[in-house]
């Protein structure tokens, strides 16, 4: 999910645009007064209602609702809660050592992600790229892209299927003389699995953006190396990764703050008690505490911190990417 | 003359490149393979560990088995409706958001970018949102599924930097002619922009099919589930979460009943896939050249 969001910023876009002033600045009306603006642009402006509407309701309603992480909430009671109770479940949550057990589990399977899944798409796109012959390119890339079209239960589903006891993994263990593994019983797979087949979900996707970047380098300056005598190798070192570098660095910073926000649907479906030890992270865990159990406003509390870390993580990322390579969000 | 694309080392290296993206190639699709074989198998063989790139004992049996479930058939029914309804609201709504956002004289449109943009940012979270849902009532009902998602801000924005791309004469054209702001959106500016929306159509679609985490929380009837829910309570054995009236009879679901509804559900996807992937790509570079 955060793959797609983070393509947004290209580095080389949000370059040239600084470079150069928007051309229209200059003949650019005076501001009107909102007086004169709704006069003239009404029916613009009715056009936003119902999307503001949705905005306002389902995104922004939400946002406020949290307040029920400070106050009393009876199910079926006011969607702001009864009764303010302070920072009571803030520090119940903080008190609580499951919380920071799956606080741990957030990290690492965040940090495990970023590790495998950030680099591969490179990899591959480089890969991809130095295929001759545009059909056999399209179709490796066709089918890499395929994962990510399907339903996280369908993944889920392939994922139990390939490891169930009679699945390939284990016919392949017993052909080797092994015994089989019953993997999404046991907590200490559960990570590996989980890494791989976010990979297998994502990376080929992942390629798209790299191998827009790699379309993006000039030929002339392969033809400048070429002449310089530099082989495929050395072009590559030299000319390609370079070309590529701003866009792996903005990817990175975006990754980096979004590393927290790890897969909560397909947590939710290959995990089981046997595997929590590993497998639970905040999301999983607040789902069990709110919805199951119905301790909504201390599951609330939690789901709060766990927002604003993710906006902190973000914001700061965007930071230092503005500052390192200039590429900014917004 | 040996040129330097020549050389032995670089020939070797695509020995071994075509070797490791034939594996990436076998390695993707081997699951799918997999999946046929065992919805083509005998339920024993699987057991047995027999099933791994072909069907053994070959029979469509299950598939007429699944097929005369007629709770299978009320859920792909519904999947079907939500999608088209979740679609058709999304595209509406995110079409004359779009619309506003492009018009870069608008008074107030940095402000009118920034509420949508932040809720990339921030989101009020699972029980906010469950809390909300419930008290508007719209538990056990299609509005759970097709309203609160209607809206993605990335499609959003890839559609705005399509529309600022249009050139603006034949806007003005039509304005001078006295043509009205919905005019020009439905006549002029929707006309010249059918790739984009096709794509967002199936961005959108895609997303709706296969989504399934929203009708888990806010369904409780298994006659109201999306078949992506009925193949989730097979998967899970039904035992756990708020799905009460899931198939409580299947505690332990063969195999390959699981692997005939897992082809069922995606069948649709594979077969429009090749055919549409192209604009799937497309509109993940529009977004990434943001204007």
């Amino acid at each position: 999910m955060s793959t797609t969001r983070t393509i947004n910023a290209s580095p080389d876009t949000v370059g040239s645009r600084r470079a150069r002033p928007d051309p229209g600045r200059g003949r650019r009306p005076p501001r009107r007064t909102w007086r004169q603006a709704l006069r003239r642009d009404w029916q613009l402006y009715s056009l936003a209602i119902l999307p503001l509407l949705f905005f306002l309701v389902f995104r922004y309603l939400p946002m406020i609702g949290n307040i029920i992480a400070f106050r009393k909430f009876e199910p079926g009671g006011s969607v702001f809660g009864e009764d303010w109770v302070g920072l009571r479940y803030i520090r119940m949550f903080l008190n609580d050592p499951s919380f920071w057990s799956v606080f741990t589990n957030t990290v690492i399977i965040g940090g495990l992600t970023l590790l495998f899944c950030f680099p591969m798409p490179i990899v591959l796109a480089l890969l991809i790229n130095e295929l001759r012959g545009s059909r056999v390119k399209r179709f490796v890339q066709s089918v890499s892209y395929l994962p990510h079209f399907l339903s996280m239960v369908v993944v889920a589903g392939l994922v139990m299927e390939l490891l169930s006891l009679d699945g390939p993994v284990n016919q392949l263990l017993r052909a080797t003389g092994g015994d089989p593994v019953a993997f999404l019983q046991e907590a200490g797979w559960f990570r590996t699995i989980y890494v791989s087949s976010e990979m297998w979900q994502t990376v080929g996707w992942g390629t798209i953006i790299y191998l827009a970047a790699l379309t993006t380098i000039d030929d002339q300056l392969y033809e400048a190396a070429r002449i310089d005598g530099a082989g495929r190798w050395r072009q590559i070192w030299h000319v390609t990764l370079p070309g590529i570098l701003p866009t792996a660095l903005t990817l990175l910073i975006l990754n980096i703050g979004t590393f927290m926000a790890v897969g909560f649907e397909k947590i939710l479906l290959l995990y089981n008690p046997l595997t929590y030890p590993t497998a639970d992270v905040i999301s999983t865990y607040l789902y069990r505490m709110g919805i199951v159990s119905n301790n909504f406003s201390y599951a609330a509390a939690i789901g709060l911190f766990e927002a604003l870390i993710g906006l902190t993580l973000v914001l700061s990322a965007n930071l230092i990417s503005r500052r390192t390579v200039g590429a900014s969000l917004w | 003359m040996v040129t330097v694309d020549n050389t032995r080392g670089y020939r070797v290296f695509r020995v071994i490149n075509a070797v490791v993206l034939t594996g990436v190639v076998i390695v993707t699709l081997y699951p799918f393979v997999n999946i046929v074989a065992r919805s083509l198998s005998d339920e024993f063989a699987i057991r047995a560990g027999k099933v791994n790139l072909y069907p053994v004992g070959f029979t469509f049996k299950t598939y007429t088995f699944v097929a005369s479930d007629p709770t299978f058939w009320t859920n792909y029914r519904n999947t079907v409706v939500y999608t088209v309804v979740a679609t058709f609201i999304a595209m509406v709504l995110t079409t004359c958001y779009a619309y506003v956002l492009s018009k870069r004289h608008l008074r107030g449109r940095t402000f009118l970018i920034g509420a949508a943009v932040f809720t990339m940012f921030f989101t009020g979270g699972l029980i906010p949102n469950y809390v909300l849902i419930s008290s508007l009532g719209m538990k056990d009902s299609i509005w759970a599924i097709v309203l609160p998602n209607a809206i993605s801000v990335f499609n959003l924005l890839v559609m705005k930097t399509f529309f600022e791309g249009l050139p603006g004469e034949l806007e003005e054209a039509a304005a001078i002619d006295g043509m009205n702001t919905y005019g020009i959106l439905l006549r002029i500016v929707l006309p010249l922009s059918k790739a984009i929306l096709a794509t967002m159509v199936l961005f959108y679609a895609v997303s709706f099919w296969n989504s399934w985490f929203s009708a888990f929380l806010y369904m409780s009837q298994s006659d109201l589930f999306p078949v992506t829910v009925y193949l989730r309570n097979l998967i899970a054995g039904a035992t756990t979460g708020t799905s009460v009236g899931a198939d409580a009879t299947d505690m332990t679901v063969a195999t390959n009943i699981k692997a005939v509804t897992m082809v069922l559900t995606v069948i649709p996807i594979l077969a429009i896939y090749p055919f549409v992937q192209r604009y799937f790509v497309k509109g993940v570079m529009l977004g990434a050249v943001k204007g």
